[in-house]
């Protein structure tokens, strides 16, 4: 039994405690913002929040995060009431297949929520742990200067209509 | 109501053999079903042929379907990759229907479904299912006038659709759903049916938002990854540790007595483990891969001389072109030699597939490119009809061709097989999708080309040396677990194919004008390394060497690159993107500072779709032998353009990732082994080398034919930064990709 506090709720869950914290998520909460990318700490598609800050939650056995914060990408927000964060990525198209993408978005979360003025060049340098195949990169550091910018107070810039209502 | 057409009597090749008016004079390649049929808004042929995906696939009932209350659904055979095609699909289809495209239903690839389209491959879906729905759902809009014009008693004429209904004078109106009767649609695609003007667009062309990427970005369930049937059961496979090993050991006792497992699956050299959980499905993974000895055989060949190998390895030699004389007199006769190494897809998600079995049927959801074909190979694999096996396309992680979808799907439906009733997920780990994914093949190239006087190119000889980029299921042996089980399905035999599609050969034959040319492909049979579809097949290595070789010419000819491409070209569409990317970069003559080069390179995609230029600059690091593109500008012509935002999005794509394959990406393997199990023995891009500024100009041309765009930037993204490379140090490296030993072997540092 392992207890977990995930956005803001606290779960008791039943797992070998040493299963990585990647696994809980998305198998026992049915989380699935964080993906299994590698299970090596290489690529970052698993990154998700523990007090703050940016971890590889493949790598990361469960009972090593027990009653510490975790917040992953549904944390942000929900599909219909977007945080900052999601409103800025879908507001900049910046996705293609998108698996990389709440990945980015939590490691690019944790620099902002540390530092709120980050410089550009500091978001390029967050992200470098992590890897994008379809070469959405140009978007996503437009994205999260959006973002950062959004959480600030800056005003919303236009979107789109969507081509379809709810999910694709 | 008029259900979707459960499909056919009409299958892709009985149409073929009994239609004159298609392409005959080439044979179908295997890859065929990447399906090329000419297509066009405004179509130019002269005998009238249904257009698109229409040709293989008439009736309009098995693309659209109205329902009573209104509600309309478009069927596509094609699948999102990523590329956005489940948003663009709807705008073509909202176009002519006169809806909003948040109006219509789309579903995709799925064979109790959809239409068999084949692959969604080759940069076709708008070409070909594009321009399909684009011609039935105007049809469709006619249909309903018509039916509207006997309900209502007003001419045709007099009435329009509009907003899902039929309206006309005095505020007649019928409801699309009003209109709706029992089989209304099931007729035949017309040849030549009238399509909307673009000055009346209100959906093609228009910015419209993704419709997939709100559930991205929120933790929706988008992958099949993301699926979790109830029930379902964890299952991970275990590969030999070379492609050709056999099982000799395997004591899965304790394996079987491990927490949480279900099932042990051996078949003949196929392992896999089937548990509760996810975690216990790996640590029994680990234990099996343990315990199970194998005997291996070195097969591979020499990484460090690959030429040597694919010299010696010719099967059989095909002329792709021979134009004019085999040799003229010229001024001056240049040559060159270049090659690319064994590449990667790389998806950051490794493949993965559910499937189930449930009263004789296999069910598999799967990111496979093909529904159709891949349903064929794994029923052949479990040795029953097709009609036994469902393929459902589910959307995995980024595809750029042929990867491990196809091999996970059949994974999974033989897993399944042992623990009937349960809906078995099958997740592949990083090393098994790194070692066992069909790479891009390696190749080597030479061209030679005789200048005159003016230094106008008048000779043209071309030679590549490659492997089939088309290994796709196919056969049950296309499949890893077919080669591994039991029965031990043998590949399918890769024979030399010449195509206008282009497969090795893709893109072998330059644009350029040029009176006399001779092109063939040094066809290799043998596959020693596992290889298939990367994204751009044969055209990456190609147009690498070609724009490389360009470059060579100008210089020799003393001309700037620009203006020498410029020279030899007469199609106003390719002088127009190469003239929006010199001018929007800034192309000059000036002198950069040391260790920094300008770089110039054109492809027009398999000569017959999207035309694209890209400049870019780079700085080369001598000490560290790093190159770093700082900025690129492309323009590109995929013509009438659908979503604008989806056509940069890939491109710049496109560039970064043939950027990364260009600069770091080499499989390496002993004579045994794959040696590039994850990514710090296949590194690829990662922000720091980013460029600063990627710029994508869309050149559109309104009412003319959709031209596939998805992989256009892969070649002329090599050649730029070969250029640029040769621009900032007077010296050229012939071979891929460019890694830091390499350049600083070439600098002599």
């Amino acid at each position: 039994m392992v207890k977990l506090n995930v956005n803001g709720t606290s779960y008791d869950v039943d797992v070998d405690p040493a299963t990585p914290l990647l696994y809980v998520l998305r198998n026992d909460l049915k989380l699935n913002g964080a993906k299994f990318g590698c299970g090596l700490g290489q690529c970052g598609a698993c990154t998700v929040m523990v007090d703050g800050k940016a971890v590889f939650s493949c790598l990361t056995p469960a009972m090593l995060v027990e009653g510490r914060e975790i917040k992953t990408v549904e944390g942000l927000g929900t599909i219909d009431d977007p945080g900052p964060m999601q409103k800025a990525f879908i507001e900049q198209q910046a996705a293609q297949c998108g698996y990389c993408i709440a990945g980015m978005m939590m490691r690019a979360q944790a620099l902002l929520e540390a530092k709120p003025d980050a410089a550009d060049a500091d978001i390029r340098q967050a992200l470098e742990p992590n890897l994008c195949r379809c070469g959405t990169h140009m978007r996503i550091l437009r994205a999260v200067a959006r973002a950062r910018d959004l959480m600030q107070g800056k005003s919303a810039g236009n979107m789109a209509p969507s081509a379809a209502t709810g999910r694709g | 109501m008029n259900a979707p057409n459960p499909l056919p009597d009409v299958t892709r090749r009985g149409f073929l053999a009994g239609a004159g008016a298609l392409v005959v004079s080439f044979a179908i390649p295997a890859e065929a079903q990447e399906g090329e049929v000419p297509t066009a808004p405004g179509g130019q042929a002269a005998k009238p042929k249904r257009p698109g995906s229409l040709a293989d696939m008439p009736s309009l009932d098995a693309w659209i379907r109205i329902d009573a209350d209104g509600s309309i659904t478009v069927f596509t055979g094609k699948a999102e990759l990523g590329q956005g095609t489940k948003t663009s699909l709807r705008q073509i289809a909202a176009e002519e229907l006169e809806v909003e495209p948040a109006a219509i239903k789309l579903v995709t690839a799925d064979t109790a479904l959809t239409p068999n389209e084949g692959y969604t491959a080759g940069s076709q879906t708008i070409q070909n299912s594009g321009t399909a729905i684009r011609y039935a759902s105007a049809q469709v809009r006619q249909i309903l006038i018509a039916k509207a014009s006997e309900k209502l008693g007003a001419p045709v004429e007099a009435l329009k659709a509009q907003a899902g209904a039929i309206v006309g004078p005095n505020s007649a109106k019928a409801s699309y759903g009003e209109l709706v009767s029992a089989d209304f649609l099931h007729v035949d695609a017309a040849a030549d049916t009238k399509l909307k003007p673009p000055a009346a667009y209100h959906a093609i062309g228009k910015p419209f938002a993704r419709v997939d990427i709100p559930a991205k970005v929120t933790g929706g369930e988008a992958y099949v990854q993301d699926m979790r049937p109830p029930g379902m059961v964890h299952a991970r496979v275990v590969r030999p540790p070379s492609y050709n090993a056999r099982l000799t050991d395997f004591a899965d006792a304790a394996v079987k007595a491990m927490p949480g497992v279900i099932a042990v699956v051996r078949e003949g050299d196929f392992l896999a483990v089937v548990a509760e959980q996810e975690f216990q499905a790996v640590r029994a993974m680990r234990a099996m891969a343990g315990v199970a000895k194998w005997q291996e055989q070195p097969a591979l060949p020499d990484q460090y001389d690959l030429p040597a190998f694919l010299e010696k390895s010719v099967s059989e030699v095909g002329a792709v072109t021979s134009v004019g004389a085999d040799s003229v007199p010229g001024a001056r006769t240049l040559e060159a030699q270049f090659t690319r190494a064994y590449q990667m897809h790389g998806s950051i998600g490794p493949s993965s597939a559910v499937a189930m079995v449930d009263n004789g049927l296999t069910t598999v959801w799967t990111h496979t490119q093909g529904v159709y074909p891949d349903r064929k190979a794994i029923a052949q694999m479990l040795g029953v009809p097709e009609e036994k096996v469902r393929c459902i396309h589910t959307e995995g992680s980024g595809c750029y061709g042929h990867n491990g979808a196809d091999d996970a799907a059949a994974d999974a439906a033989l897993i399944a097989q042992k623990v009937p009733g349960k809906p078995v997920r099958v997740q592949w780990m990083r090393d098994q999708e790194h070692l066992w994914e069909p790479y891009g093949p390696a190749m080597l190239t030479r061209a030679s080309a005789t200048l005159d006087q003016n230094g106008n190119i008048v000779s043209w000889h071309y030679d590549l040396w490659s492997n089939s980029h088309g290994t796709r299921p196919g056969s049950a042996g296309s499949l890893i677990a077919g080669r591994l089980m039991d029965r031990h399905f043998p590949p399918d035999p890769a024979k030399l194919q010449i195509s206008p599609l282009g497969n090795g050969d893709r893109n072998a034959i330059p644009l350029y004008d040029v009176p006399n040319q001779r092109v063939n492909w040094h066809f290799i049979a043998d596959m020693p390394v596992r290889v298939s579809s990367l994204r751009g097949l044969g055209a990456y290595c190609n147009v690498f060497s070609i724009e490389s070789f360009m470059d060579e010419l100008a210089l020799a000819a003393n001309a700037d690159p620009v203006e020498y491409r410029l020279r030899h070209l007469k199609d106003p569409r390719a002088r127009k993107v190469i003239e929006v990317a010199a001018e929007k970069f800034g192309w000059s003559k000036d002198a950069l500072p040391a260790g920094q080069g300008r770089g110039f390179a054109f492809a027009k995609y398999k000569n017959h779709a999207a035309y694209l230029a890209v400049a870019l600059e780079a700085d080369v690091d001598s000490d560290s032998g790093a190159i770093k593109v700082s900025r690129a500008v492309a323009a590109v012509d995929c013509g009438e353009a659908v979503a604008p935002d989806s056509i940069v999005n890939q491109t710049e794509g496109g560039i970064l990732q043939s950027m990364s394959w260009t600069l770091y990406e080499a499989v390496h393997f002993d004579r045994t082994r794959i040696l590039s199990p994850d990514w710090s023995t296949y590194p690829i891009l990662r922000f720091s080398a980013v460029p600063d500024s990627i710029e994508v100009q869309v050149v559109d041309n309104p009412g003319t034919p959709y031209l596939g765009v998805a992989e256009a930037a892969q070649g002329p993204t090599a050649g730029a930064i070969a250029n640029a490379f040769r621009n900032a140090t007077g010296m050229r490296i012939y071979d891929l990709p460019y890694t830091r030993e390499r350049v600083k072997g070439v600098l002599g540092v």
